[in-house]
């Protein structure tokens, strides 16, 4: 069929790379650092997140990408070719049918199930990073579970914005252990972070691996006078009329017209197709 | 009593360089010990060693923690003495830039100890920091403000306000007073002298400044080539100098 291996990485990098996993599900929330190749495509275009799927993939899964939730996105399109070249796997648009689903900023919001596998791509697993420069010094922190720094950001968010205005890779903390950056989902994702399925995350550039295992506690950190708000849009989505869905501004004309769509594009189409 | 800190023949070397040499001493709750001597003595390098900072070769460093009583820090596991380091101890550095964060807000800096202590609720961290500002005679007004806008005087009062917040009980300071105009030091010693009367803090004080230990200090130990060569109360050393070294070094002041 192909001169590349299934999935393109050899079987000892596919078996490197599991390994990682393995430790990553064991502690969950922990960075484990693991030896990223070089794929055929930039870093910033997921390769952390497609060498997670490449060890994951077997030939009877069903694959999907969403790239801000949408499958069309010329990233999402590119790594889903990549894999029918590379691997033959089927691919499907619909969440339900997926078996592995790589995603870039958003969780779907069709509720996961223990069958599916979620991949995200991670451009900074390090939430700490912004905060402490230090790579051996965030070590140290995350070995020694000090994350007060980590509160010295969110405190400054409401001094400066009246609440805390993170409102991307909102840091979480892993069955009471971990800190983790969930990557730049919303935090309007936040909540589903709690899934039933099994959540691996990739970072390419900064080789570390880490995971979420199904039925995981995730807890979004606050402080008690101002609690964690994943907040929601005040508008329906002018496409399905979801009132619970995440949503995108979109221009619709030339004269600047603007209306709020879901950002999840098989969510949003799935509902129309229910109510036709 | 049992002393807060006792000091046992504390040795560091740096190759075939001396950084201190088998220094012993007890801090008792409430005193201030000042460390004299010119550049070069081992002032810093002592004080890093006590405060973990520096693994000595030799010695113990004896602390009376609050829950087992006297314990070697030196053997302490590393997350023992971190949590030390945020709770019970406090470190002034001579430049603030190095105990501060430039980036953080004044309120962020002090209240950093404290939500590394748990502190989970922003109102009460926040009303922290503007007492502590008041304290450190910085106008509560700048408590959004990051500390590179402030004066290197603000900077070091800011430092001190940061490291006081969670009630230390022990106060590590290598040159509080270095960098600043003398105008600005005199203001700093001042506010310096009524915290540790008002909070009967205990501290270790380096300086080459005998301004400072005649001020702050109960006693004093001279250092010379890593090796303390005159001990006793503040006074008694500074107006009755036995040792050679400490008589130059007094009177030398007396010059200026
Ligand atoms: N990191 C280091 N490496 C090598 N020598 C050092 C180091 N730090 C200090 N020293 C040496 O140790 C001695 C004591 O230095 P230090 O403790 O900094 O003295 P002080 O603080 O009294 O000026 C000096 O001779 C100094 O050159
Ligand atoms: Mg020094």
């Amino acid at each position: 069929m192909t001169d590349y291996n299934f999935a393109y990485l050899d079987e000892q990098t596919k078996r490197m790379i599991r390994r990682a996993l393995l430790k990553g599900v064991a502690i969950p929330g922990y960075q484990v650092p693991f030896a990223s190749r070089e794929m055929p495509m930039p870093y910033g275009w997921g390769t952390g997140g497609v060498q997670v799927s490449a060890a994951c993939l077997t030939p009877d899964d069903r694959f999907k990408v969403i790239d801000q939730g949408a499958d069309d996105t010329t990233n999402a399109v590119s790594i889903r070719k990549f894999f029918e070249k590379t691997a033959g796997v089927a691919v499907t648009e619909k969440t339900s049918e997926a078996t592995v689903i790589q995603t870039r900023h958003r969780i779907p919001e069709t509720v996961l199930s223990e069958e599916q596998i979620l991949v995200y791509q991670v451009p900074i697993p390090e939430p700490l990073r912004f905060l402490e420069p230090k790579e051996t010094e965030t070590r140290k922190m995350h070995a020694l579970e000090e994350y007060g720094l980590m509160h010295v950001k969110l405190y400054e968010d409401i001094a400066r914005h009246g609440e805390i205005a993170t409102a991307y890779a909102y840091p979480v903390k892993v069955e009471e252990r971990y800190v983790m950056d969930p990557s730049p989902i919303p935090k309007f994702d936040n909540p589903k972070l709690e899934s039933a399925a099994l959540q691996l995350f990739g970072a390419g550039r900064e080789q570390r691996i880490y995971a979420v295992p199904p039925y995981t506690r995730v807890v979004s950190l606050d402080f008690d006078d101002h609690p964690f708000d994943p907040s929601k849009a005040d508008h329906p989505c002018a496409l399905c009329g979801a009132e619970d869905s995440y949503l995108d501004e979109v221009i619709v004309d030339d004269t600047g017209r603007r209306m709020f769509v879901c950002s999840d594009t098989d969510f949003c189409a799935g509902r129309r197709e229910d109510a036709a | 009593m049992t002393p807060l800190l006792d000091v046992r023949s504390l040795t560091k070397t740096y190759g075939s360089r001396t950084g201190c040499a088998d220094v012993s001493f007890t801090l008792y709750p409430g005193e201030v010990m000042g460390i004299v001597g010119e550049s070069g003595s081992g002032k810093s390098t002592l004080l890093n060693c006590l405060a973990g900072h520096l693994e000595p070769d030799r010695g113990a460093v004896l602390f009376d923690t609050r829950a087992d009583g006297p314990r070697d820090t030196l053997r302490m596991s590393e997350p023992e003495r971190r949590m030390l380091g945020r709770t019970d101890w406090a470190f002034v550095h001579q430049n603030p830039r190095d105990g501060l964060r430039m980036r953080i807000s004044a309120g962020g800096n002090v209240g950093e100890r404290l939500m590394a202590v748990g502190a989970r609720h922003y109102g009460e961290i926040r009303e922290a920091a503007e007492d502590w500002l008041d304290r450190v005679e910085i106008s509560t007004n700048r408590i959004d403000d990051r500390p590179a806008a402030f004066s290197g005087g603000m900077q070091q009062r800011l430092q001190i306000a940061r490291n006081l917040v969670t009630g230390p009980r022990l106060v590590f300071m290598d040159e509080p007073t270095g960098g600043l105009d003398v105008s600005v030091q005199a203001r700093l010693l001042d506010l310096l002298r009524g915290l540790v009367r008002r909070m009967g803090l205990s501290a270790i004080v380096v300086t080459h400044d005998l301004a400072v230990v005649r001020l702050l200090a109960d006693r004093l130990m001279v250092m010379k080539d890593g090796y303390v060569v005159e001990t006793g109360l503040t006074d008694q050393v500074l107006d009755d100098p036995q040792h050679g070294y400490t008589q130059l070094l007094v009177s030398s002041v007396l010059q200026v």
